[in-house]
């Protein structure tokens, strides 16, 4: 589904991605983990085509086509969602509308009718379950005055409703108390299907008691130091990543 | 408009049949006072950033026969689809009684044309027209003053409340080409009265011609008036207009202006917090585009203890629109405690548009809370990612952060039909302008 080879990326000149390498099949669910600064978001990032990230160099193909080629908002017709570590306040803009703006936009782009909105609202409702929201969140400005918490489920409403084919979670659990961590969990475990992937960015390990990973990859340095499967989140959980930077060393 | 088309006008105005003798002296004070001062220029401060020239240089004359095919079907669109409201309708400047609405009518409520109004309630206009937007102020209410032939006047008595809005529609068509009109709305709210006028000005055609009103709003002691005015005149029309009020005791003024028409307006929105425990409330959305001017002038007086003031105008403005914002708050010496906030938030949507954005706060008391901000920007690209990251398309996203940015103040109209006209009215704008790319 994707596959990333060499991935190089700068923000303001500054090198962040010094060459990634990563497949991910359909199905499968990888941790990115890392310490603070060790070029993980941008990675999630670069791959929803942030406009602040120059792809300098590898490449990534998802579904067999380029996707550093397309724009952010074909990359999202396609299938590729990235849940935002900091989700962005849009005062004036209804959830609701702006939710079925991007569900029809997709739908659009992929030759289907648009939903009227009062068919849209039944699909909705459900999804608000899933995430344990109330509908009054639908007719609020997207994430304007929302609470952390609420802002993060918001964002795994979007998921929910777009169902996307590649998920990234950038750093979801961040500010989250343990049922809004759960409840986040639930809702992506939920859509978890052997057509789709996802891929969680977290700094800890406490998010992958709830979505259990199939891979867990150490970023570090802008490079993936270690690779394993989900024991390795434990193993990083107790002896900290100054444990695999030393590895990246002895490597080196 | 030209100094021998005024003095033509002014001819024409002091020889109409059957005006008091008030009205005649209060008009030759108009006339005198604008024939010794004549339009505004750039040197004055209020008119630093608009200039007045192309007013002053336009072939226009006062328009004695409304003409015009102005029928009901014509108006439809700017009534609001609200039959129970008291609609005046003028065309081309003159009451069109045909095309009027009474709507639901409430104890101790009066709407009336001008002329009515003179015969009806000619002490109360004597005592009351004039005395707020005296002809010294500036020019145009100079103008207005000696030139007005139609208008209406709005009589709240005491405890009165106008359960339905009071809507006065300006209409100009073809026929209003190379005319001037100068309404004159007059808006008594006695004590505890309350009621909400909405003045709107549009037109079914793109002629060229001079809107130049003038209203007076007196709120007595604990009487409440919300005023929307909808400038939606002909792109190719120029527009004057100041609404003046003065507050009494625990009153509460509420303005929006939107303003969208015009390839030149003026809107001054004045008030004076002139008892204690007053509000007001000035809101304003314009929106420009083409080569368009769009100037708006706020004026808050406080002059008491405890009022209170709330201001909040945005814009968009598109090609090579200017803007213009010069928002004034005064606070006296002995108007202490008084909580004002002022904001002015412009966005431009092209590199050539222009806006001018000037807060003035002068403030003599020592115990206030004034604050005021303005910001000037583009369409923040972190929004217009997270949207595109969901699948919009980059032209929806902006369509939408577009009419977000401005609908966010629309959401101050507590009046549902106009917010929500007006609401689609800006979605349309934004989204119209897709579908011509």
């Amino acid at each position: 589904m994707l596959k990333i080879q060499g991935l190089r990326a700068t923000v303001s000149d500054k090198e962040i991605l010094k060459g990634i390498d990563l497949t991910v099949n359909p199905g499968e669910v990888h941790a990115v983990m890392g310490p603070n600064g060790s070029g993980k978001s941008t990675l999630a990032q670069v791959l929803a085509g942030h406009p602040a990230y120059t792809v300098t160099g590898g490449s990534v193909e998802f579904d067999g086509e380029d996707l550093l080629e397309m724009d952010p908002e074909v990359r999202a017709q396609k299938g590729v969602f990235l849940a935002f570590q900091y989700p962005v306040e849009i005062p004036g803009v209804s959830n609701a509308y702006f939710l079925r703006t991007a569900y029809n936009e997709i739908r659009k782009a992929r030759g289907e009718e648009e939903v009227d909105p009062m068919d849209f609202l039944d699909i909705m409702e459900q999804k608000l379950k899933m995430v344990e929201m109330s509908d009054v969140m639908l007719n609020r400005s997207v994430n304007t005055g929302f609470s952390g918490g609420e802002k993060k489920r918001n964002e795994i409403l979007q998921m929910a409703v777009l169902e996307p084919k590649l998920a990234i979670l950038d750093e979801t659990d961040s500010g989250l108390d343990i049922d809004a961590l759960r409840v986040v969990a639930n809702g992506v475990n939920a859509l978890r299907r052997p057509d789709r992937s996802t891929i969680v960015v977290t700094h800890y390990q406490r998010l992958l008691n709830y979505i259990v990973p199939d891979y867990v990859h150490v970023l570090a340095n802008g490079r993936i130091v270690k690779s394993g499967g989900k024991e390795l989140a434990l193993e990083l959980e107790a002896k900290g990543y100054d444990w695999v930077t030393g590895a990246q060393g002895a490597a080196a | 408009m030209t100094t021998t088309a005024f003095l033509d006008d002014v001819r024409a105005a002091t020889e109409r049949d059957g005006e008091p003798r008030w009205l005649r002296e209060l008009r030759a004070r108009g006339a005198e006072r604008f024939a010794a001062v004549g339009f505004p220029t750039t040197r004055d401060e209020d008119w630093k950033y608009t200039s007045a020239a192309p007013i002053a240089e336009l072939d226009v004359r006062a328009i004695s026969e409304p003409g015009g095919e102005v029928t009901r079907a014509s108006i439809a669109p700017y009534t609001f689809g609200q039959d129970a409201w008291t609609t005046l309708v003028f065309v081309n400047g003159r009451y069109d009684a045909e095309l009027s609405t009474a709507g639901v009518a409430s104890a101790g409520v009066r709407v009336l044309p001008l002329d009515q109004a003179r015969e009806e309630m000619g002490d109360l206009l004597r005592d009351t027209l004039g005395s707020i937007c005296d002809v010294e102020q500036n020019a145009f209410i100079a103008l207005n003053t000696a030139l007005f032939a139609d208008g209406a006047v709005i009589h709240l008595a005491k405890d009165a409340v106008a359960t339905a809005p009071i809507h006065l529609l300006f209409v100009s068509d073809a026929a209003a080409a190379k005319g001037a009109s100068h309404p004159r709305v007059l808006v008594v709210a006695e004590r505890n009265s309350k009621a909400t006028v909405i003045e709107s000005y549009v037109a079914t055609g793109e002629a060229v011609y001079f809107t130049n009103v003038v209203t007076e709003v007196a709120l007595a002691d604990g009487a409440s008036v919300t005023h929307y005015k909808i400038q939606r005149e002909s792109p190719r029309a120029y527009h004057v207009g100041t609404i003046d009020a003065r507050q009494g005791r625990d009153s509460h003024f509420v303005s929006f202006s939107f303003a969208t028409g015009a390839a030149l307006s003026r809107t001054n929105v004045w008030t004076i917090l002139g008892g204690e425990g007053c509000g007001a409330t000035l809101n304003g959305l314009y929106m420009a585009d083409g080569t368009q001017h769009v100037d708006h002038q706020t004026r808050i007086e406080h002059q008491k203890e405890n009022c209170y003031s709330r201001e909040v105008y945005r814009g968009v403005l598109d090609d090579t629109a200017h803007g213009v914002f010069n928002g004034k708050v005064y606070v006296h010496p002995e108007a202490q405690k008084t909580d004002g906030k002022q904001e002015n938030h412009t966005l431009l949507l092209s590199p050539r548009a222009v806006i001018d954005t000037k807060p003035q706060l002068e403030i003599f008391a020592d115990d206030v809370k004034c604050t005021h901000g303005a910001t000037v920007g583009r369409i923040d690209n972190t929004s217009l990612f997270y949207m595109k990251s969901r699948g919009v398309s980059a032209l929806r996203a902006r369509q939408l952060l577009t009419y977000a940015f401005a609908a966010d103040v629309l959401e101050q109209i507590e009046l549902d039909a106009v917010r929500e006209s007006l609401e689609e009215l800006t979605l349309a704008r934004f989204t119209g302008a897709a579908a011509a790319e």
